[in-house]
């Protein structure tokens, strides 16, 4: 009789504790296999230095060189709309604003929902455009895996659910909104070990292109 | 005990007026999205319509459900409706006491086979059956009993209708709904802690209209009432969309009126009739009144993570979690570069100095 | 020591992942743009030739032994081991579609340093044995003989002399307490003995005192287009014992890319510790005597011409504005190409793919990159600073019938100098 509500309050609690624990000890290991490897020291007499153009890299790498984009727009243009949706969609809702309040918190103001709906609905298509970009193009065939199908599925079901959790396409409630919290915690456990850490590691491997260039002085 | 006089009879009887009692059919039928046309059909049937016996069994229960019935401030043609019906048993209500009101309980039963209305309040005690008796009968027996020979089954409130109060963790004495127990009998769930009046009477009239249940949804709830959600006819809904919220009871956001999705309100899951029927005659309803709704005509409403907690969030201590998170996977981190560090130093140790005269394979 | 095998292949790739590595692997989403950046892709059109593919032994080995769920994975059998086979198909990968130009690495949008990898993975390759024979050939000349091309001390010593008599400049040779030791490239000795003369001639005129070195005349390091260390430190070796031997200030790198980058950038790190004397390419030695004034030019040329980038020298060496200025002592007429600075692109032969005759067809085939880019400048003539670079240029332009006079900066900078006759 009560299942969807029983299932609400499963995936918000022990589900969540499981999902946020395995995601946080993933998270942290992965930091440590990376940096646990090392760097050795150079010697060379460095023309310029590490970190600034590492930070620089970290954020002038979102851009893309002009040359690639006419290349390859499409990449280009369906990362932008999905990270952006994703963004707009996971920071500047309201319930989400209040998830992370509860966990750390501090909050910050969110945006209309409508503007977080379109927004939402823009990724979701630019997802379903990376898919059959994935599909058709073949230098991202050879490229891919069954990890990739996977990491697409773990990104893809989190929005289409709260797609539709926020316009009630599933009654009752409670079971569309645990079925959204559910497909986050599947995200959250195959994250540190999928390619979904490039979320983080991105920073990471920015960093260290930009200052290995910045060392000899190459805006990279 | 039954008496023989229709409704028609008793409502002018008590002086309500053919006006009166075409208002109310109205009403009835706008409440139950029926079409106008519906309207003359309710008001002939309701006319006709004889006394209905009705036993009401009080389980485990605050009597806020028959508070919320019978403490109107004025006389409506809905207490009226109520008043109509021949309460045969309501241990609260009536004034016989002890054997005697058993003993009417049993009458009306016998009398009225296959065509009294049970309605029950309250949950029903599945643990220890001495944690709720009435007169020497478990709630349990009592239940099963007295529904042997109804024709329906109203569970009124949260209680009865999902186990409410009492079966919130930890749920001592092992409380669950009236549908857990009763399979074989139509059932209709009047949820809401306490539901709101014109609901219960609107079932009933419905009931004594077409002599059938309402279309129920799948808690089974009659969809006329329990058909939308808070959130979705809330007058404070453009807010939300807006991302207009109160952060506080006594904020600017409050006192304009704002959102209180951040303050808990759990209208979003919550389908009840509160945002349109109101309460006290129309007057206003919580969140109007400038408190979230509580989610109170749901399922386990009382575990949802806190009246003052906004739906979304985990019902855990997350910040907790974390901490322990980043400790084990320190914990774990350090052993994982402990093995990284001996297979590269391993590699580093084999490392055969490469010559040019170790360019070629084997064989 | 005797042979190469599979075990010390994975050895070697065990040793080379480091952190960045594990950084770049872990931040790959495989989206394919670095395939957009690479002419071996842009030219063929042939997906195989997409750059992050060309790492998976390396990407292989690094799951399989520094990550957890590589672990598990192979402890259920669902991983795919690196096999002798695999890397036998993979060093088409590795060496004949591959110059390390490093274009990849600019455009990757999650920042993975592609060429960084597969300097690494080719340690692996060459202690595996699947290093393809013609770079392994020039790796043994250069050990064993001193030069890739197998340029002796002899010739070098024949190529003065007959300069010497030509312009009656001299070439100082094991010159004790010289600022600059200047190195060559094989293939400037062999093919462009003008490189040699024109920095005489500089060099006269701007008071700079020189040398070159007998036992360290030779700047290429075949070790680093191999991928050994281990040979590249014994070549680098001979020319840290050179500049110590004759007490030098600064080394100079020739004309040459990945010379610039074997003993700038990877040779400290070779021999594991800094250099005591400085290195600079020969370019930014004469931006540096321009700037000063210590050099200048005259009766420019009204010839348009344009400048390609050897990727050791921009992308992978920050040499980018000295040879823009350098232009503009020779010249009134500088086309820039679309893509050049930094994006650059490669000429098809560097990292050891000049030298490797499996590659030979590919390399010219890819080569329609640059020739299309030459054509949309329109420019009369071509100039670079890498020896190697020009030779894959002028094989590549008489392949597709083009005719395009190739020349050294360094060269047109001499032709060009205004020469102090009073002080001789």
């Amino acid at each position: 009789m009560s299942e969807p509500m029983d299932f609400l309050l499963w995936v918000r609690g022990p589900a969540f504790d499981v999902a946020a624990l395995i995601f946080v000890i993933g998270v942290v290991v992965r930091f440590f296999e990376i940096f646990s490897l090392g760097r050795k020291a150079n010697f060379s007499e460095p023309r310029g230095t590490e970190f600034g153009p590492g930070m620089k890299s970290v954020l002038t790498r979102s851009l893309p060189e002009p040359g690639m984009f006419k290349r390859q727009p499409l990449t280009i243009l369906v990362g932008y709309v999905f990270h952006i949706g994703l963004l707009i969609s996971l920071i500047l809702f309201v319930p989400h604003i209040e998830l992370f309040r509860e966990t750390f918190g501090f909050g910050w103001p969110g945006l209309p929902n409508p503007l977080v709906d379109a927004a939402a609905v823009l990724s979701i298509v630019a997802l379903l455009a990376a898919l059959w970009h994935r599909i058709s193009s073949p230098v991202m065939r050879i490229l891919t895996t069954n990890e990739d199908w996977l990491v697409w599925a773990l990104t893809f079901l989190p929005m289409l659910t709260g797609y539709i959790a926020y316009h009630r396409m599933i009654d009752p409630y409670p079971l569309a909104l645990g079925l959204h919290i559910l497909s986050i915690e599947a995200l959250m456990i195959f994250f540190p070990f999928t390619k979904l850490m490039h979320a983080f590691t991105l920073f990471i491997a920015r960093w260290y292109n930009g200052a290995m260039s910045g060392r000899r002085v190459v805006e990279s | 005990m039954a008496d023989t006089k229709t409704l028609g009879e008793s409502l002018r009887l008590h002086g309500v007026s053919r006006r009166g009692f075409l208002k109310f059919c109205t009403a009835t039928a706008s409440m139950m999205a029926l079409p106008p046309t519906m309207v003359p059909a309710i008001a002939a049937a309701l006319e006709k319509a004889k006394r209905p016996s009705v036993i009401w069994l009080s389980f485990q229960e605050c009597t806020g459900c028959t508070e919320s019935l019978t403490r109107s401030h004025a006389p409506t043609v809905e207490n009226l409706i109520f008043d109509h019906i021949s309460l045969d048993y309501h241990h609260t209500l009536q004034v016989a006491a002890g054997d005697a009101a058993e003993a009417a309980r049993e009458e009306a039963m016998h009398e009225n086979e296959g065509e009294y209305l049970l309605v029950v309040d309250g949950s029903i005690p599945e643990g220890n059956a001495g944690y709720s008796t009435i007169a020497g009968i478990s709630n349990l027996q009592m239940l099963e009993e007295s529904a042997k020979g109804a024709a329906a089954i109203i569970a009124v409130g949260t209680c009865a209708a999902f186990g409410g109060l009492h079966k919130a963790e930890p749920n001592p004495t092992g409380a669950v709904a009236v549908s857990d127990i009763i399979k074989d009998k139509p059932i209709i769930n009047v949820s809401g802690c306490p539901p709101i009046p014109v609901v219960i009477t609107g079932v009933l009239a419905h009931f004594l209209t077409f002599g059938t249940i309402p279309e129920l949804d799948e808690y089974g709830r009659p969809m006329v009432f329990y058909g939308q959600s808070i959130h979705d006819r809330c007058y404070r809904r453009p807010f939300y969309d807006k991302g207009l919220f109160a952060e506080t009871f006594d904020d600017e956001g409050a006192k304009k009126g704002w959102c209180l999705y951040k303050l808990g309100c759990k209208g979003p899951m919550t389908y009840n009739a509160c945002a349109t029927a109101k309460w006290n005659q129309g007057a206003s309803w919580p969140v109007e009144s400038g408190h979230g709704c509580l989610g109170c005509s749901e399922p386990d409403f009382w575990d949802a993570g806190g009246f003052y907690n906004a739906l979304s969030i985990p019902t855990s201590d997350v910040s907790k979690l974390v901490t322990v998170g980043v400790a084990a996977g320190v914990a774990l981190g350090a052993a994982t570069a402990g093995l990284n560090h001996k297979t590269k130093s391993n590699a580093a140790k084999n490392h055969g100095t490469v010559t040019v005269d170790d360019l070629e394979k084997t064989s | 020591m005797s042979e190469a095998t599979l075990e010390r292949g994975l050895n070697a790739f065990k040793e080379q992942i480091d952190a960045p590595v594990a950084a770049f692997f872990s931040s790959c989403v495989s989206c394919g743009m670095c395939a957009e950046a690479c002419l071996f892709y842009t030219e063929t059109g042939d997906p195989k030739y997409t750059p992050i593919r060309k790492l998976e032994p390396l990407r292989r080995v690094w799951e399989q032994e520094y990550t957890i769920v590589g672990k598990i994975k192979s402890l259920l059998g669902l991983s795919k081991p690196v096999t002798d086979e695999l890397l036998q198909e993979w060093q088409e990968l590795l060496y004949d579609s591959c110059t390390m130009c490093a274009r990849c690495s600019m455009v990757c949008p999650v920042g993975n340093d592609i060429a960084y990898m597969v300097r690494k993975a080719r340690e692996g390759m060459v202690a595996s044995g699947n290093a393809p024979e013609g770079v392994k050939g020039a790796s043994m000349r250069a050990v064993k003989i001193g030069s890739p091309m197998g340029v002796t001390l002899k010739a070098v010593e024949a190529q003065i002399k007959h300069i010497e008599a030509d312009s009656g400049l001299t070439i100082p040779m094991d010159a004790v307490g010289a600022d600059y030791l200047v190195l060559l490239s094989s293939m400037e000795i062999m093919n462009f003995p003008e490189y040699l003369e024109a920095l005489a001639k500089i060099f006269k005129q701007a008071k700079v005192t020189w040398t070159l070195c007998s036992t360290a005349f030779e700047a290429t390091n075949s070790g680093i287009q191999i991928g050994s260390s281990d040979i590249a430190r014994e070549l680098v070796q001979r020319i840290v014992d050179g500049a110590e031997r004759l007490k030098v200030k600064c080394v100079i790198s020739p004309e040459c890319g990945h010379a610039y980058t074997a003993i700038r950038w990877e040779g400290p790190n070779l021999i594991g510790k800094p250099f005591p004397f400085k290195v600079v390419h020969i370019l930014e030695l004469l931006d540096e005597l321009r700037a000063s004034g210590r050099i200048k030019t005259t009766g420019l040329e009204s010839d348009s011409m344009t400048f390609h980038d050897p990727c050791s020298l921009v992308r992978k060496g920050g040499v980018i504005e000295e040879p823009r200025n350098l232009m503009g002592m020779v010249t009134t007429n500088f086309i820039e190409m679309q893509d050049h600075g930094k994006w650059a692109w490669c000429c098809g032969g560097g990292g050891g793919v000049s030298s490797n005759e499996d590659a030979e067809e590919l390399r010219l085939k890819v080569f329609k990159r640059k020739k299309e880019q030459l054509e949309q400048t329109g420019a009369d003539i071509l100039v670079t600073a890498c020896a190697n670079c020009r030779l894959v240029i002028e094989e590549g332009l008489e392949e597709y019938k083009m005719e395009m006079p190739i020349t050294g900066l360094s060269e047109l900078v001499a032709e060009h100098l205004v020469v102090d006759e009073t002080k001789e």
